[in-house]
């Protein structure tokens, strides 16, 4: 199982170091990231591997989510179906 | 990395911006094994069954949202309509009501539906029973649904039920008068009625269907509109295609939330409606989607025309994104659910008689319409006979869901708040059907109804 983990905002230092401490406290493998500037918008989206989480997901999303409130960034964890249904046929 | 970064940013642009979403998951139970004699009983049995089958659904919901970042407005319930349960049982339909009330506070559902009657040729026990008892019902509980089927291509019209469709949402008005006569609201009267429609306020869960399903309704004319708005110059055969892709995504998530939540609660998966269900929120428009494609304003020459090419764009980009396609599936047109028709009702473009001219290209009818409250009951059922006329010359579903707004007039505004949004009091036609409606009896089911 895995999932998106979508970061988008004004780029600030140490955005992946927090990200990936979450990731690492939950026992989530990161398995790739990207990054780009999108129209002056900092995105950087990763994919990590949740089957082994050593907590629950909902806890885990919610950690995400309000870290990103803190750095004043919007977090989206998303599991990756959601976009192998949307864009692939 | 498999996953393109624009595409992870183009999905959560809808959900963030264009306001995506799933409508409703509708977890249909029957309760056809719940039928006694006594009607405590009955109604006991109803409860055990109901809240046996539906107590981690809302939970289950909840889940999924989390999981995909996708929210999913609705969850609710629909039942085997109760006049079948009513016909076995002596005593008030009432009761049924104030049980279905009870499971959805308990398990924290938005709506329980499927307080209905099927009476297109002609009334059984317990129908006629059931029906004039909706005003109560609908006064007493605040989540039960009620919808009563009046007509088929199959079967043709009966004009006795629609008479008294009229009485009886008047009625409910009345008897809710202190509460925006949300009563109105919450009754759908159709023409060939759906049995795994999951939209309210008219879902039931027909005969034809597994002991318990579930069924979703996804939304999306933000996502629409975001769509066309970046193709300002492009001709209708790139319209018509940029709504067909556009569809096909916002119902590859419905197909993917309803597989997720039947494997969860261990309940078959029904069907997806493939439908564009507008909300009051800005951006979130039906009608702002037919001005995109190039109206001043809903309402004006072209509209049904625009509805026409939306609603088959819509089903066909839906269809192949879904295993199993049902329900209603089509553009609904609410008037208070919707922003931009409220605008335009307020601007004068918008009249009943074109609304009833776009009922004949999508789905559903007149719907979520204030109407003043001193209008004779005999001219909405006489509003409802047409439109379920449109409904069986045309084969396709068609319903009327007014509110005769007690006490106000034309020019006022009905506030109903939430997703129901608000609605002005629309003029209607106040020359009288009277003797058209008082001869009762049935319209013929028309020739389309030889197919055999």
């Amino acid at each position: 199982m895995r999932a998106v983990v979508a970061v988008i905002g004004k780029d600030t230092v140490g955005i992946l170091a927090k990200i990936c401490a979450i990731c690492a406290e939950g026992n989530a493998n990161v398995m790739d990231v990207t990054q780009t500037i999108m129209q002056d918008l900092f995105a950087m989206t990763m994919l990590i591997d949740i089957s082994k989480l050593s907590e629950d997901y909902n806890t885990f999303a919610d950690k995400l989510t309000k870290a990103g409130e803190e750095m004043k960034l919007q977090i989206h964890v998303m599991h990756e179906d959601i976009f192998n249904a949307m864009h692939r046929v | 990395m498999v996953l393109n970064t624009n595409d992870i940013l183009e999905t959560i642009k809808m959900i963030q911006e264009e306001n995506l979403d799933i409508r409703t998951i509708t977890m249909g139970i029957s309760l056809l094994d719940c039928i006694d004699s006594d009607i405590d009983k009955a109604c006991g049995k109803v409860y055990d069954k109901m809240m046996r089958l539906a107590c981690d659904h809302v939970k289950t919901g909840e889940d999924i949202e989390k999981r995909y970042g996708i929210p999913i407005i609705n969850k609710r319930l629909s039942v085997t309509p109760i006049a079948m349960l009513a016909a076995a049982a002596k005593g008030s339909p009432v009761k049924f009501a104030q049980t279905l009330q009870k499971v959805a506070d308990e398990t924290g559902v938005n709506y329980v539906g499927g307080y209905s009657a099927l009476v297109h040729k002609g009334c059984s026990a317990g129908d006629r029973e059931l029906i004039e008892s909706i005003p109560e019902a609908l006064s007493v509980t605040t989540k039960v649904c009620s919808s009563v089927n009046v007509g088929s291509t199959r079967a043709g019209i009966n004009m006795n039920a629609v008479a008294l469709m009229g009485k009886i949402i008047k009625q409910a008005s009345e008897a809710t008068a202190n509460d925006h006569c949300f009563g109105a609201a919450k009754i759908v009267v159709f023409c060939n009625a759906v049995e795994d429609n999951p939209f309210m306020a008219g879902a039931f869960h027909g005969v034809g269907e597994p002991d318990c399903v579930i069924n979703v309704g996804v939304s999306g004319p933000g996502v629409v509109r975001a769509a066309l708005a970046k193709m300002p110059d492009a001709s209708i055969d790139e319209v018509a295609d940029t709504i067909k892709k556009t569809a096909f995504k916002v119902t590859r998530m419905g197909q993917l939330v309803g597989t997720e939540a039947s494997k969860i609660l261990g309940v078959p998966f029904g069907i997806v409606d493939l439908s564009l269900a507008p909300t009051p929120a800005v951006g979130d428009s039906v009608a702002h989607i037919l001005e995109e494609i190039g109206l001043e304003s809903c309402g004006a020459y072209g509209t049904t025309a625009a509805l026409a090419l939306l609603n088959d764009a819509v089903k066909k980009g839906g269809v192949m994104a879904s295993s199993r396609v049902g329900g209603l599936s089509g553009a609904f047109i609410p008037v208070s659910e919707d922003a931009g028709m409220i605008e335009a009702v307020e601007r004068g473009s918008l009249r009943l008689e074109k609304l009833e001219a776009m009922t004949a290209v999508c789905s559903v009818g007149l719907d979520m319409i204030v109407i003043p409250g001193d209008t004779p009951d005999e001219i909405i059922s006489a509003i409802i006979a047409d439109e379920a006329a449109i409904g069986m010359v045309n084969s396709k579903t068609t319903a009327v869901r007014v509110i005769p707004a007690i006490g106000m007039k034309e020019g006022e505004t009905l506030e109903f708040g939430g997703l129901f949004g608000s609605g002005p009091v629309m003029p209607v036609n106040k020359f009288s059907p009277a003797k058209f409606i008082s001869r009762g009896g049935h319209i013929p089911a028309p020739l389309q109804s030889l197919k055999n």
